[in-house]
């Protein structure tokens, strides 16, 4: 016994189903968590892609038959654009490149060629100074008829508003689960100091401060947690590998990658250690309140 | 003063009052006999001396500090200068007997290397070296007896108290157990202890403290009977 626990607190009930609830809650919280940091991932990836840029739409007129027309307005627009101040770079999407972006939907024939689709110009603005798209769109409106600007920013807005909400709903999920675990530690606590009162007394009596008392408690509760949560992590690392795997095969075109960073995987892999010290915190609060109660 | 107590009274809960107005005074180095029949309250003026159970009213004084006005984290440092054999041993029935026996210095946080060497030979001393990872459950009354004695002696306490210490022996280890008190309180211990054993209070000339319905009924010296 020397170097460990006085009281027999392995041998109790609570021992057993203690890493198994808390290696469930882990294994929720390692979810809830990848799932936020991966869609806060894709969000920062998609905003890096679009912020300082924007994409200026020449669209058909219906009075417009000759195809020289639109040439001309897009030429034009080209033309508008690349002297704006702000814009280091436009460039009008050849025809046959815009086919190839809607050859997934629309197939690889000419009914392509057929459609009256807008002309698209991609638009790399400088960086530094912020750009008025607003201004460039008036100033395109007046020279160039049937033009539209999109700066992607209405867009991002509604990706970053989603991103938080899961965010948000992710530290919900793990506000909970982290409520649930104390919820828990604090019930098989109190069961340990039922069934080990008499222990507990005669440790009191031969001179056991309160400290000393909860240290067996809180190493112990530390202990299981650490043993679940390394469960939950192993199963929740197998599932989100799993998944990740299976976003990857998708067209890379529908979905944005997912898939987490090195610091990413790490704060999950530290997850064990939050249950074991949440365990070993609520462990010795619940101890220390109850001795407290006590001769 | 190792223990004085003042008018001291206890009742359990809302029931009546067991034990009323005790006054008495035990000098260092003394050994008293606590005598009474069965349910005149010796245990429980025990656990108040031993700091197991708080008066109802009156003062009790433990090496000169009030036990009432003590805050809750000096208390253990005045159990530990206290030994206690309980007349049910209290054993912690997973631990062997040399672990058993080390919690006193364990909870006190001594040093695990001197641990081991101290418990084995108080064992020794009293008698039970081959019985160190024997469980509580594998030992007879009488060696159960011997390693609470070891448990309570340990830390070398300065006030020892035995509920019934011989209540379970033959009476020729109890006279055993009795002379081995009268050793540790011949090296400086006050001992206390309580037994309902006239016999055994006539063979050892102790001072008594008799309790009668709950009230210190008389102090005497006894006679020795015979010859030791």
């Amino acid at each position: 016994m020397a170097g460990g626990l006085i009281l027999p607190l392995a041998r109790d009930p609570s021992s057993r189903f203690l890493p198994w609830i808390t290696g469930f809650m882990v294994f929720l919280a390692a979810l809830a968590l990848a799932a936020a940091m991966a869609v806060s991932n894709a969000s920062s990836d998609w905003r890096r892609g679009l912020t300082g840029t924007l994409t200026v739409q020449v669209l058909p007129i219906a009075a417009e038959t000759d195809p020289r027309a639109l040439e001309a307005r897009v030429a034009a627009a080209v033309a508008l654009v690349r002297n704006a101040p702000g814009v280091a770079r436009a460039e009008a999407l050849p025809p046959d490149r815009m086919a190839a972006m809607l050859a997934p939907w629309l197939g690889d024939g000419a009914v392509i060629a057929d459609l009256p689709l807008p002309r698209l110009i991609d638009v790399e603005l400088a960086g530094g100074a912020p750009f008025d798209s607003a201004a460039l769109a008036r100033r395109l409106a007046e020279s160039v008829p049937g033009t539209s600007v999109d700066d992607h920013g209405v867009w991002l807005r509604r990706f970053a508003a989603f991103a938080r909400a899961i965010e948000v709903t992710a530290a919900i999920v793990v506000a909970l689960i982290s409520a649930a675990a104390i919820a828990v530690v604090v019930f098989a606590t109190r069961s340990g100091l039922v069934v080990h009162r008499d222990a507990i007394e005669i440790l009191h009596l031969i001179g056991a401060r309160d400290g000393f008392i909860a240290r067996q408690f809180q190493l112990h509760a530390m202990a299981l947690g650490f043993k679940g949560g390394v469960l939950g992590l192993v199963l929740a690392g197998a599932t989100l590998a799993l998944l990740f795997h299976f976003a990857q095969r998708i067209d890379a075109a529908l979905l944005p990658s997912l898939g987490l960073g090195a610091v990413q995987w790490t704060a999950l892999a530290l997850l064990p250690v939050a249950a074991a010290a949440i365990g070993m915190a609520t462990a010795r609060r619940t101890v220390m309140r109850a001795l407290r109660r006590m001769t | 003063m190792v223990v004085e107590f003042q008018n001291v009274g206890l009742r359990y809960g809302v029931g009546p009052e067991i034990l009323h107005d005790i006054s008495f005074r035990l000098e260092p180095g003394s050994f008293h006999f606590l005598t009474g029949a069965s349910g005149a309250g010796k245990s429980s003026l025990l656990r108040l001396v031993y700091l197991g159970i708080r008066p109802t009213r009156g003062l009790i004084h433990l090496f000169g500090k009030d036990t009432a006005r003590a805050p809750r984290r000096d208390l253990p440092a005045l159990r530990r200068r206290i030994g206690v054999v309980f007349q049910d041993f209290r054993l912690l029935e997973h631990l062997t007997a040399l672990d058993n026996v080390a919690l006193p210095l364990r909870v006190a946080g001594a040093k695990e290397g001197d641990v081991r060497a101290h418990v084995e030979e108080l064992l020794s001393w009293v008698g039970l070296a081959d019985r160190l990872g024997a469980r509580p459950a594998t030992l007879s009354g009488g060696e159960k007896q011997r390693v609470a004695i070891a448990r309570a002696v340990i830390s070398r306490p300065e006030l020892l108290i035995a509920d019934e210490p011989t209540g379970n022996l033959d009476d020729r280890s109890g006279a055993r157990l009795m002379r081995l008190l009268e050793e540790l309180n011949r090296i400086g211990t006050t001992v206390v202890v309580a037994t309902h054993n006239e016999s055994l209070v006539a063979r050892f000339p102790h001072p008594q403290l008799h309790l009668e319905r709950g009230e210190i009924a008389a102090r005497a010296i006894a006679r020795p009977a015979a010859a030791k």
